[in-house]
């Protein structure tokens, strides 16, 4: 880990040097572990320490990104150099403003020390632990336990002088016996709130002995967990949620602010300060992290900024600038559902015949502007008869639009959970979608799995 | 570099450990995207580092960093040890892991112009004339148009003996339309969706391409769409072109003969299969028709290389013929449960990834069809053609897949065209109804450069051989309208 002081200092030497017009540097180190079990054993432990440095250069309105691993100024100096001659050979893009001006950024806790205590024996005692669980109720167990430190920095030439430093650590975990399977999942930056007990005994609440049934697809009430919540989401943010999918007119935003899209009792957000999710003070470019409402009671209120497409609209940035160049959109990583006033016990007694579902696998969008998504449910879909989970069932492909689904939510959870897909491609930077339980009037699957 | 190579192979039989393998790479990636007339991105990324694996007691251990230095390279080698000792307390069964023979060889994907060297005005000029074409057409609200080129070299050394050095480069590019009235949003691309489409040549791969040739006709197809009527939903024919059935391959053929998905070692991620290794030899997997090789060897394939990263040679072998699974994807460690020897197919991403099991160029061979016959001997139907999205089970049974575009075939004709087409289905059933391959006049190689397997996520490059191809009895239209 470099620490702030060396941080701020090598990427301020960086953007000084830089004959650009603007010039923005983003050192991203990490220092991870990530285990992996599979029936009951474990069979990959990874561990890997890196360091990015990502220089943006801006002369006149032309732009170009350079990325180097290597952190010695020789190389920074020459990924300047490279990323100056890029710039130089293409047209200007008329629409860039500025790079953002500094703002000031409230100091959260996102490093929590006892990380650090998470060694490669510390963390094969705990699986082995949650392994006997398992093994004590004649299941197999597989999953992932990943822990890790991260530091993100940003500089530019206009006065941004941003560094956190975050802990995180992830664990889920797959139950199965002959018969089905059951999932728990943690995410968190405090090692200390990881209960491995209780993650156990979360998915080995959803093993069954009965054999899955298989049931005709078709119009269910359904009660999705936070896992599935999580999901659609996520979903929602990447399709809709950001200015720059407003702007291109391929957003189910487009036009609608304003209009209750979605059921009163849903309220979408996202919070990078909010402490119930996976605290992010600052996004990409250095901006502080505004609270943004996109469902407020059900009506679509605001979508996320980064500076770019604030600039667009004479506006300024959300905080919501992912890593340059960033094609992609704002979209927003700190998601969180309002709460409702539902115990799941009570959403599950008021469905007559539905179907319960956990979490959902290799999802995909169909249908961008109607946000039509389809997917698998996966590791504890259950069949509700009078009130009751009464037996598993095989999985089920649904083939749904979201917005219809949160137009007839007619319950939600008190209960919340943070949930998260662990790490990004290449990249380790964790975030969470903080998502209740929901119950849904109707909902469609359109296949069943089964050969 | 090769003292700081066996400096470290030293240390580990200094450790007397069963096995270790190192690599060091050096990764740079260039990619370039036009959006509506402005340069969006023009990145260069250089990637550098090394990772270590070793064997202990039966267990692996992996550590890595992007610091290569002597004493870095120490220090990680140190960690890879305390992670194999520790994990070896909570193992499985030991893993087994085959000895092979040392090697010391060199391979370099043959190219006629490096894309590296190719001046970035050139293909700025190439994205932003497409684009321009693209424009034309006033209902397309979004052209975009996109570039990448990429070069690993990397060095394997192994305390067996092996020292193999790679360049492999690859570089692909592709166009896109999207237009869009009211709340109809309507994609087309070429040559293929999300980015294009790739393989191992080099610049000279681009300009056969010939982007800028297909810009007006994917922004008019874009544009029609808006107004064509939906798929329709029902049991019918189904013919799909060779880049849709290039993806159709990938998920319900590549991914479930991963041996190591089948043992379970994706289980927490990506999920399982539902082959086991027993039904090698025998699992009736499609129509007599289809014959499906893996084939890292195959020129300019995306999933081609010279070695794997685990020391093993590019192999060429059949894994289903005339319809029976007949092999599996293998690794040293996993080859045994068929009674083989591995087929080479170890890749990792980077250097700070241990390598998995990942498909190399999974080939479908050619039939005797044309795809006009095809069309023309089909009674009722549908023709779809470019992926839009896609979908599988953790078992890879049932899938469902949405294209670009498609068309109705009546009495052996095109007819009208049908937009936001999907189809799904089990994938034994669906193999196993395909009554026509079209020949290789019609065949073409497709690389998928975004295979995503593994924790944490590893992403690899792949290929896949297709020719259209005719399934029966399928269900089309899965959207509820």
């Amino acid at each position: 880990m470099f620490g702030r002081g060396s941080t701020l200092r090598l990427l301020k030497n960086v953007v000084q040097e830089s004959p650009a017009d603007q010039t923005e540097a983003i050192l991203l180190t990490e220092d991870s572990s990530l285990t992996r079990f599979t029936r009951s054993a474990i069979h990959q432990h990874v561990a890997e320490r890196n360091r990015a440095v990502i220089l943006r250069v801006i002369l006149g309105k032309k732009i170009a990104v350079v990325t180097t691993h290597m952190g010695q100024p020789s190389s920074l100096r020459k990924s300047l150099r490279k990323a100056i001659s890029l710039a130089q050979v293409q047209p200007p893009n008329d629409e860039f403003i500025s790079l953002p001006k500094p703002k000031s950024i409230s100091d959260i806790k996102t490093y929590f020390e006892n990380i650090n205590l998470l060694t490669p024996n510390r963390k094969v005692k705990m699986i082995k632990h949650l392994l006997r669980r398992i093994d004590e109720k004649k299941c197999k167990a597989s999953g992932a336990f990943s822990n890790g430190i991260v530091e993100m920095a940003v500089v530019n030439s206009l006065g941004i002088e941003a560094y956190q430093k975050f802990s995180d650590l992830s664990l889920h975990l797959i139950v199965e016996n002959e018969k089905s399977s059951g999932y728990a999942g943690f995410v968190g930056r405090d090692p200390d709130q990881l209960d491995v007990d209780s993650l156990a005994q979360e998915a080995m609440g959803k093993i069954s002995k009965e054999e899955p049934a298989q049931i005709e697809p078709g119009e269910y009430e359904v009660i999705l967990e936070s896992y599935a919540v999580s999901e659609l989401l996520s979903f929602l943010g990447y399709l809709g949620f950001h200015a720059l999918a407003v702007q291109e007119g391929r957003s189910f935003f487009s036009n609608r602010f304003g209009e209750k899209m979605v059921d009163e009792k849903v309220t979408i957000y996202d919070d990078g300060f909010d402490p119930q999710g996976l605290e992010v003070p600052f996004d990409f470019e250095g901006i502080p992290k505004k609270k943004v409402t996109f469902f407020d009671q059900g009506v679509a209120k605001e979508v996320t900024y980064d500076s770019f497409t604030a600039g667009r609209e004479g506006r300024e940035s959300t905080g919501h600038g992912l890593i340059a160049p960033n094609t992609a959109g704002p979209i927003p990583i700190n998601l969180f559902m309002e709460k409702g006033g539902s115990s799941l016990k009570e959403m599950i007694q008021s469905i007559r015949k539905g179907i319960y579902v956990t979490r959902f696998h290799y999802t995909n969008v169909v249908e961008p502007m109607k946000a039509v998504i389809t997917g698998m449910t996966r590791d504890g879909t259950f069949l509700i008869e009078g009130g009751e989970i009464r037996r598993p069932v095989k999985n089920l492909r649904f083939t749904e639009s979201i917005l219809k689904a949160l137009s007839q939510v007619s319950a939600i959870s008190k209960e919340r959970k943070v949930c998260s897909e662990g790490t990004v491609y290449s990249r380790r930077f964790v975030t969470g979608t903080v998502a209740p339980a929901i119950k849904v009037d109707g909902f469609h699957f359109s296949g069943v799995s089964s050969l | 570099m090769k003292d700081l190579i066996q400096n470290i192979l030293d240390l580990a039989k200094l450790k007397r450990l069963e096995y270790a393998d190192i690599r060091i790479i050096r990764r740079q990636n260039e990619e370039i995207e036009v959006k509506n007339g402005k340069v969006e991105a023009l990145i260069h990324d250089e990637d550098f580092g090394f990772g270590i694996r070793v064997l202990f007691h039966g267990a692996w251990g992996f550590a890595c960093s992007s610091k290569v230095t002597k004493r870095e390279m120490e220090t990680v080698f140190g960690k890879a040890l305390k992670i194999a000792k520790a994990s070896s307390k909570a193992k499985g069964e030991k893993v087994y892991f085959s000895s092979s023979s040392p090697v010391i060889d060199r391979y370099k994907t043959l190219v006629s112009m490096d894309p590296f060297e190719t001046k970035s005005e050139t293909k700025l000029h190439l994205l932003l004339k497409a684009d321009e074409i693209i424009r034309r057409n006033k209902k397309v609200k979004i052209s975009e148009a996109f570039m990448g080129s990429y070069k690993t070299e990397k060095t394997f050394a192994s305390t067996e003996g092996s020292y193999i050095e790679q360049e492999i480069v690859e570089c692909g590019a592709g166009i896109a339309a999207t237009a869009i009235e009211g709340s109809e949003v309507q994609v087309r691309s070429y040559p293929n969706s999300f980015r294009g489409n790739f393989a191992t040549q080099g610049y000279e791969w681009i300009e056969k391409l010939a982007i800028e040739t297909q810009a007006e006709r994917i922004a008019e197809e874009a544009s029609q769409l808006l107004y064509a009527k939906p798929c329709p939903s029902k049991i019918t024919t189904l013919i799909l072109d060779n880049s849709q059935l290039a993806l159709q391959i990938h998920e319900s053929i590549g991914h479930p003969i991963e041996l190591d998905r089948i043992l379970g070692t994706e289980a927490s991620y990506a999920g399982t299969s539902f082959l086991k290794p027993e039904m090698v030899g025998h699992f009736k997997y499609a129509s007599e028709l289809v014959n499906v090789f893996a084939d890292a060897t195959y020129p300019g394939g995306l999933g081609t290389f010279g070695y794997d990263d685990e020391g093993t040679k590019a192999h060429r072998v059949p894994i289903i013929s005339q319809g029976v699974l007949v092999n599996l994807l293998t690794s040293r460690e996993t080859a045994h449960r068929l009674g083989k020897e591995s087929n080479g197919t170890m890749r990792a991403d980077g250097w700070n990834r241990i390598p998995l099991i990942r498909m190399t160029n999974i080939n479908l061979e050619p039939g005797d069809w044309t795809l006009e016959q095809m069309i023309a001997d089909t009674e009722e139907g549908l023709f779809l053609k470019t992926n839009r999205s896609w979908s599988i089970d953790d078992k890879r049974i049932n899938f469902q897949f949405g294209t670009e575009i498609g068309w109705e075939i009546k009495n052996g004709k095109l007819g009208e065209m049908v937009k936001n087409p999907t189809y799904t289905g089990i994938t034994p059933t669906f193999w196993n109804s395909c009554d026509a391959i079209a020949n290789r006049d019609d065949w073409q190689m497709w690389g998928t450069p975004n295979c995503g397997k593994g924790e944490p996520g590893q992403v690899a490059h792949v290929g896949h051989g297709a020719a259209p191809a005719r399934f029966r009895n399928v269900q089309v239209g899965v959207m509820k309208e």
